[in-house]
């Protein structure tokens, strides 16, 4: 076991190391003079703001400094916390502007998340060899999955929002408040978070029912469900067994999509125009905000890192042959 | 007679059309007898063992009557059969290495296994089986990837036999095993009967010489019908279908490994049953084969107990 | 499994025969087959009867769908049908481009660790297991905002590169397994060289396999560069279906109920992609006799 997290955190640790590299990699990939043309592509007017980024570019190429100390100093920034500033919102912090909006993007991603996959999970095993439910279950659950998240963001947001009136289609919460810690301002964020995370659950559900539907077909198939059934054991015995078993592959499953979920909570976000990373990422960019886009994309690096490191927790928790200290690296 | 099969006709669904994986088998089979079933891969013998107990879901029964214990067995309708598998007709089939359920520990899944057919695990009773083949109380307290092969193996045969089945049809047990634990799975399923778990039992398998170590009586099946059927020794030692013979034959002496590859050694292989060829189907393959072959021999008792299906036998 | 297959020989041609006659017989995956050559067809000549350039202001602007404008237009008059036809060609292209590099890198990958084993397969599986835990969208996001990517073909490469990982590692787990064959075994001892046996034994005992992993890779790219589009981040020339999208959400098509402009783009990505999907189930049906009788 401590095999297996130490090959996990070995990893992890790797892909922190290299996103971080790719990140002060990627600008000096840029075509001509990297600090010159940065400066003139950001549409700054603010000459504060100008001279900032100059200063950190300047600094962060280093070009008089030789290759490695320039990347030590990279990393010697980053480990103090220090993403920069940012230059859509400054003078203010890469690091505080990322953290007033990552609460809003977990607030969206951890319950779509695990309610989709749990809701998917039951679903598909439901309807895995029932006749009736499978012919509906698939259908809608493969619409759902190919649905670009944007998409259905959209359309949820003109039939329940635009044409239903029921939920405000945009913002965090309402324009006329301020965040406080009140009732009626906790059920304005409530209304507001309801459609983006519906969209959301609803896009991630299909993928779960489906991937659950064809694994317990896999697992009904097994050689231990046929000797079940052979002895006569009921169907209901077989298919309690067969989803336990086919849950442990829909956990692998769950770190694997992370990356493409926290990709549809981004695109959710810019759709509801929700106070989150997504949005953030769509002003930096509209922005050239380098800074922030970096900021960013080293958060949502780190959180996917944690929550895959959370996932193996689990997993070893609910699949015994890893405790056994047996067949553990495969996962 | 324990058990009573009746020109048995189960086809396999294909593309190409039903192939005849059974076409009419008849024989009996005695209380407290074990019968060893032998043949090629393909002669029918699997399809047998699992048409007496599940069908899979390209098996279709096409006629005749299984009876056990004096009551007809429904073989056809696998809501039916529930209440007979497991308490009358129980198996241990050729992939015990994965028919337990990996995520749970046996003690669990043997629980929850008679509580779901409606009996209760006396725990007494099955750590005492447990001792009769050799496994360990605390194998109880494990999961199935914590036991070798051979443990998961006789874990597998406890269990099948632990609601005392009147008939246990054991399927190639033996074929992934080396020849040590062979024989102790055979001396096992010798103790098995006569502790009276099992009254009766069908050990189907291509090596004959192990059979010949524990069958009563020995079957032999060619292309889906019945060859020879003999008591173990009359059929080892005189066999009188020329197929028997040729099996025997092949074998330097009885209890020789690698008895498979040896059945395999018969030159031609054996007709396809798509469509097979009217008459006897080994005439392609048989050195006596002559004009009479040409009709179907019928299944004769050429001595007590000695039943063969051949023109010059 | 002494069953009956054993008795029954089975050459290639036989093989072939029999997956074309239950291919045809599938209904997934006419069905999806049908949907996706239609749009793709769409996409080939729609383009080449509309007369309207997709980006082209006009004056009728905000048209709901008509007889002249079958789409309606947008707020600046710009033909959606016209758009919409000039997409699908870009959604196609950045399948192909992304999902090809990638089905060609998860290969290349998947077979070399497999076949080769050892330290070579460790350095790669860790090479693929880095790359799979990075989360693609947000690398591409810095890529293309540094680079600037112009086409469709730069950003499917670039969607290529990122997407392989999950090929490689089941191409490596179904490669490892084929490795220990007999047949592959014989060509090692007739002396075939690494590259030939991957080439004439392995890569072809798994064909079915390896187009399943293209349709997945396909759809995949379709769906991030739709993404990636839609944040402002897709191809500066020209039109795609993710392109449309961010231009409907950029300029309030939802708030002034020009659902015209929206319903299309999004439709047209999910009956591509689910289509493909619902397609893939069909094959794996085809191919795979245990999933036929459900």
């Amino acid at each position: 076991m401590r095999r297996y997290f130490g090959r996990k955190l070995l990893i992890y640790g790797l892909t922190f190391f290299v996103a971080v590299t790719v990140n002060w990699m990627i600008p000096r990939f840029m075509p001509g003079d990297p600090v010159a043309s940065m400066v003139a592509r950001a549409n700054v007017t603010k000459p504060e703001a100008v001279e900032a980024m100059r200063a950190y570019y300047n600094n962060l190429f280093g070009l008089d400094q030789p290759l490695l100390t320039q990347y030590a100093n990279f990393w010697g920034a980053l480990l103090r916390g220090d993403f920069g500033t940012s230059i859509w919102l400054f003078p203010t912090p890469v690091s505080q502007v990322i953290g007033g909006a990552v609460p809003y993007t977990l607030a969206l991603v951890v319950p779509s998340v695990l309610l989709s996959w749990v809701v998917g999970n039951q679903f598909g095993a439901y309807a895995a060899r029932r006749k009736l439910l499978d012919n509906t279950v698939l259908p809608v659950g493969y619409v759902l999955t190919a649905m670009p998240y944007m998409w259905l963001a959209v359309l949820l947001a003109w039939a329940l929002g635009v044409i239903a009136g029921l939920f405000p289609v945009a913002g965090g919460y309402s324009f006329s408040m301020r965040p406080n810690l009140s009732w009626t301002f906790f059920l304005d964020l409530l209304h507001h978070w309801t459609l983006p995370f519906l969209s959301l659950f609803l896009v991630a559900l299909g993928g779960w029912a489906i991937g659950m539907r064809n694994m317990i077909i896999y697992e009904l198939e097994s050689d231990y469900s046929t000797y079940l059934s052979a002895l006569g054991a009921p169907a209901r015995l077989i298919r309690r067994y067969a989803f336990r078993n086919a849950v442990l592959p829909q956990i692998t499953g769950l770190a694997l999509q992370l990356g493409v979920l926290v990709a549809g909570a981004l695109v959710t976000e810019i759709v509801f125009a929700y106070p989150g990373l997504g949005s953030l990422i769509l002003k930096a960019i509209q922005n050239k905000d380098f800074f922030l886009l970096q900021g960013a994309f080293l958060f949502i690096v780190l959180g996917v890192l944690i929550a895959n490191f959370i996932i193996d927790i689990v997993y070893v928790v609910v699949d015994p042959r890893t405790r056994a200290g047996m067949a553990g690296a495969q996962a | 007679m324990s058990l009573q099969v009746s020109e048995l006709r189960v086809h396999y669904r294909t593309l190409r059309g039903d192939v005849r994986a059974l076409d009419g088998m008849s024989f009996e089979l005695g209380d407290g007898e074990i019968l060893g079933l032998v043949g090629e891969s393909g002669c029918g013998k699997s399809t047998l063992g699992k048409s007496l107990i599940r069908m899979d879901g390209r098996m279709r029964h096409v006629g005749g009557r299984v009876v056990l214990d004096g009551r007809e067995l429904p073989i056809a309708d696998d809501r039916a059969m529930n209440d007979f598998r497991f308490k009358e007709v129980s198996l241990i089939p050729q992939y015990a290495m994965s028919a337990l359920n990996p995520t749970r520990k046996i003690r669990r899944m043997v629980g929850e296994l008679l509580r779901s057919r409606g009996a209760a695990l006396d725990a007494a009773e099955l750590e005492r089986r447990m001792d009769q083949v050799g496994l360990p109380r605390e194998v109880l307290d494990r999961y199935p990837i914590e036991l070798s092969g051979g443990m998961k193996q006789r874990m597998v045969m406890v269990i099948s036999t632990l609601l005392d089945p009147s008939l246990l049809i054991a399927d190639e047990v033996t074929s992934a095993l080396d020849v040590s634990t062979q024989k102790a799975v055979a001396r096992a399923l010798l103790g098995f009967r006569d502790s009276g778990y099992v009254k009766s039992m069908i050990f189907v398998t291509h090596d004959i010489a192990l059979t010949h170590h524990i069958a009563d009586t020995i079957m032999v099946m060619y292309a889906g019908r019945l060859a020879e059927k003999a008591p173990a020794d009359a059929l080892v030692k005189a066999p009188r279908h020329p197929y028997t013979r040729l099996l025997v034959d092949s074998l330097p002496e009885v209890g020789v490994r690698y008895a498979e590859r040896r059945l395999e050694g018969i030159a031609g292989s054996p007709p396809s049953l798509l469509d097979p060829p009217p008459g006897c189907r080994f005439r392609a393959r048989c050195p006596l084969a002559g004009d009479e072959c040409a009709e179907e021999p019928p299944v004769a008792e050429v001595a007590p107990g000695h039943h063969v299906a051949c023109w010059k036998a | 499994m002494t069953t009956i297959q054993e008795a029954v020989p089975r050459e290639r041609a036989a093989v072939r025969r029999e997956a074309l006659y239950f291919a045809v017989r599938n209904g997934k995956l006419m069905t999806g087959l049908t949907i996706v050559l239609a749009l793709l067809l769409l996409g080939l000549i729609g383009p080449l009867f509309v007369a309207a350039a997709p980006n082209e202001y006009s004056v009728k602007a905000m048209s709901p769908p008509t007889g002249e404008h079958w789409f309606g237009t947008t707020t600046f008059g710009q033909d959606i049908f016209a758009q919409f036809v000039h997409g699908l060609r870009a959604t196609f292209a950045v399948g192909v481009v992304g999902g090809g590099i990638a089905a060609v890198i998860g290969m290349v990958v998947g077979f070399v660790a497999g076949y080769v084993g050892g330290l070579v397969d460790e350095v790669l599986n860790m090479l693929t297991n880095i790359v799979l835990v990075i989360p693609s969208l947000a690398v591409l996001l810095i890529v293309n905002a540094y680079l600037g990517i112009r086409s469709v073909a730069v950003q499917g490469l670039f969607i290529g590169l990122t997407q392989w990982p999950w090929a490689a590692r089941a191409i490596r787990a179904q490669t490892f397994s084929l490795r220990t064959r007999e047949f592959v075994d014989l060509a090692r001892m007739s002396g075939s060289g690494t590259g030939r046996i991957i080439a004439r034994e392995i890569a072809p005992n798994m064909s079915s396999y390896l187009f399943m992993t293209f349709i997945l890779l396909f759809g995949g790219s379709v769906l991030i560069a739709s993404s990636l589009d839609f944040i402002g981040l897709g191809p500066t020339e020209g039109v795609s279906l993710g392109l449309m999208l961010q231009n409907a959400n950029q300029w309030s098509a939802l708030q002034l109920g020009m659902w015209w402009w929206f319903v299309p783009p999004g439709a047209a990505i999910t009956a591509i992609v689910g289509a493909l999907y619902v397609a893939n189930v069909g094959l794996d049906e085809v191919f795979n006799p245990k999933l036929r009788e459900t």
